[in-house]
């Protein structure tokens, strides 16, 4: 017999960003601004607290839902930076990254057959996701012109009303799109009116640069419907031990809990420690991060302006989102690779609402953001 | 932070950061960035600007001696910590010269050609200063960071050139 992949995964095109990889390994001495994670390491405190925990020979696993110390820590850190009330035994659980949870939260909390709609561009695996727990996607585009802010006009066009779950990234990989909490009121109002479950995903609420985050589930009637989605990936530059989280009110997190305790057991027990010394300690690290960010973000769009490329002031995660001088972004994103050796994204391998549009990652050194800028300008000129 | 202060930080991190790139990273003008330099380095706080060496990378034959000495003086009516510290900071031989709390009162830095020379400096020069009672002379062997910059190899970018 030949193994077949399951219908619903075979529903499921292959990245579109995978085609773009495989192109950009074949080549020597690129310099990628293609990259979705940060350019630091994670704070040496924090990596050494690992190290520690392996030397003491932590290696079992954890309580299902995470360590308690970490949750208690989670909560609190919640409660000060976004307001955000969360029991540690009821309402947070500990995942192997943000995506891990995201995955839990479609197949434990929607019946295949309900709707999921999708705020595009987007982060490449809610569609799959939604997909593989056997949901139906509807695609909620939003605007070069409202600078890739979710609204409820979009909402309303999109035919979100009838869906069953909202799933939104903000600050936005990959448009850099930021919301403040002005901003969410309609889309947590067209939320409440038309009875959406939200999945928010807000793993790079540190970084934004213009204002403070404010996460939708602390607005009023939201903490009820809303499940936050968050992590040690981005502020912490701690990507590959896999550390995220969900915050939901009691009875979600249980059934995503019946999910993870089968399929996951507990997030890995080392990345839990580094977490904890983390969010006890490294504070200043992510401040200091956040600086560099911010600086290279100023950089970015000042020399995008200087060569005439339009950019809207991306106010958030690391990402600039520039429109796509030529016709087609990914010929465009080809041809600056094989000419002048920078991989940026092409927007469409974050849906067709990334069209015409580039992903362009500061997450890279100065020296090499600087070299890039030039190449881009040598390119485009 | 007020872009005085993060222009500050950026000739901190970087002091060969052009203006033009001092602009664009701090998100001010060209103008406001001249002026700014110009200001801090008028009242003072900015004092120059140097290259971080790692000495360990230039020839044997050129590397200087390098020595952190503990220095205890004695104080009289006439005579402040200020006073002394002016005498001592004069030699050029004095890298860098600090006040600190506990077991002994300046740190000071001092460099020459040889271990000889440092140890002539000390003994010629600082020893005999009436006000200073002891002196203990530690050599610096290795350096591995110096002014918040590490001088390991560093670690290559094994990121995936592309991902999401």
């Amino acid at each position: 017999m030949t193994i077949e992949p399951a219908d619903r995964v075979d529903q499921v095109p292959p990245s579109g960003i995978r085609r773009f990889f495989e192109l950009a390994e074949e080549m020597d001495d690129i310099i990628s601004l293609g990259v979705g994670e940060p350019d630091f390491s994670a704070p040496w405190a924090a990596r050494e607290a690992a190290i520690a925990s392996l030397e003491q020979g932590k290696t079992s696993y954890t309580a299902n839902r995470g360590k308690r110390e970490l949750r208690e820590l989670i909560a609190e850190d919640v409660d000060d930076r976004y307001d955000l009330d969360y029991d540690a035994d009821e309402e947070i659980l500990v995942t192997a990254g943000a995506s891990e949870a995201l995955d839990l939260a479609f197949r434990a909390l929607l019946n295949p057959g309900d709707t999921v709609a999708v705020v595009q561009p987007a982060y490449v695996s809610y569609v799959p996701g939604a997909i593989f727990a056997g949901c139906d996607v509807v695609d909620v585009t939003t605007r070069a012109e409202d600078e890739f802010k979710l609204t409820a006009e979009v909402l309303r066009e999109s035919g979100a009303a009838d869906a069953d779950a909202l799933v939104y990234c903000y600050p936005n990989n990959p448009t850099g799109a930021t919301m403040t909490g002005e901003e969410l009121e309609p889309v947590a109002a067209f939320a409440r009116e038309h009875d959406l479950l939200v999945f928010a995903d807000e793993i790079y609420s540190e970084l934004s640069y213009e204002h403070e985050h404010t996460s939708i589930a602390s607005l009023p009637g939201m903490r009820e419907r809303t499940v936050v989605f968050n992590g040690f990936s981005k502020a912490y530059a701690m990507t590959g031990l896999r550390l995220g989280y969900a915050l939901a009110p009691p009875e979600a997190i249980a059934a995503m809990n019946r999910v993870h305790q089968y399929s996951m057991l507990s997030a890995p027990t080392t990345a839990q420690y580094a977490a904890i010394e983390a969010l006890e300690t490294c504070g200043d690290e992510v401040e200091e991060m956040c600086a560099q960010y911010d600086r290279r973000r100023n950089f970015v769009l000042s020399r995008f302006e200087e060569m005439g490329l339009s950019c809207f002031p991306a106010a958030g995660a690391f990402y600039a989102f520039p429109e796509c001088p030529g016709e087609d972004a990914d010929e465009f994103a080809e041809a600056l690779l094989e000419e002048q050796q920078v991989a940026v994204v092409p927007g469409t391998a974050f849906g067709e609402g990334g069209a015409g549009h580039l992903r362009v990652s500061y997450a890279t050194g100065l020296g090499e953001l600087k070299e890039a800028m030039a190449r881009i300008e040598t390119f485009i000129s | 932070m007020d872009s005085r202060g993060e222009i500050l930080e950026l000739l901190r991190e970087n002091a060969r950061y052009s203006v033009e790139d001092i602009a664009r990273l701090s998100d001010t003008s060209e103008d406001d960035v001249e002026a700014a330099i110009a200001d801090l380095e008028s009242a003072g706080i900015v004092r120059g600007y140097q290259a971080v060496l790692d000495w360990g990378a230039v020839d044997e034959d050129d590397q200087p001696v390098r020595a952190s000495v503990e220095l205890n003086v004695t104080l009289d009516r006439e005579t402040s910590y200020a006073d002394i510290a002016d005498r001592i900071a004069k030699f050029p031989q004095v890298r860098s010269l600090r006040l600190i709390s506990g077991d002994y009162d300046f740190d000071m830095v001092v460099e020459g050609d040889s271990m000889s020379e440092v140890s002539h400096f000390i003994s010629d020069k600082v020893a005999p200063i009436p006000e200073v009672t002891q002196t203990v002379t530690h050599y610096v062997m290795e350096s591995y960071k110096e002014q918040g910059i590490e001088f390991g190899d560093g670690h290559d970018d094994d990121r995936l050139s592309i991902s999401p």
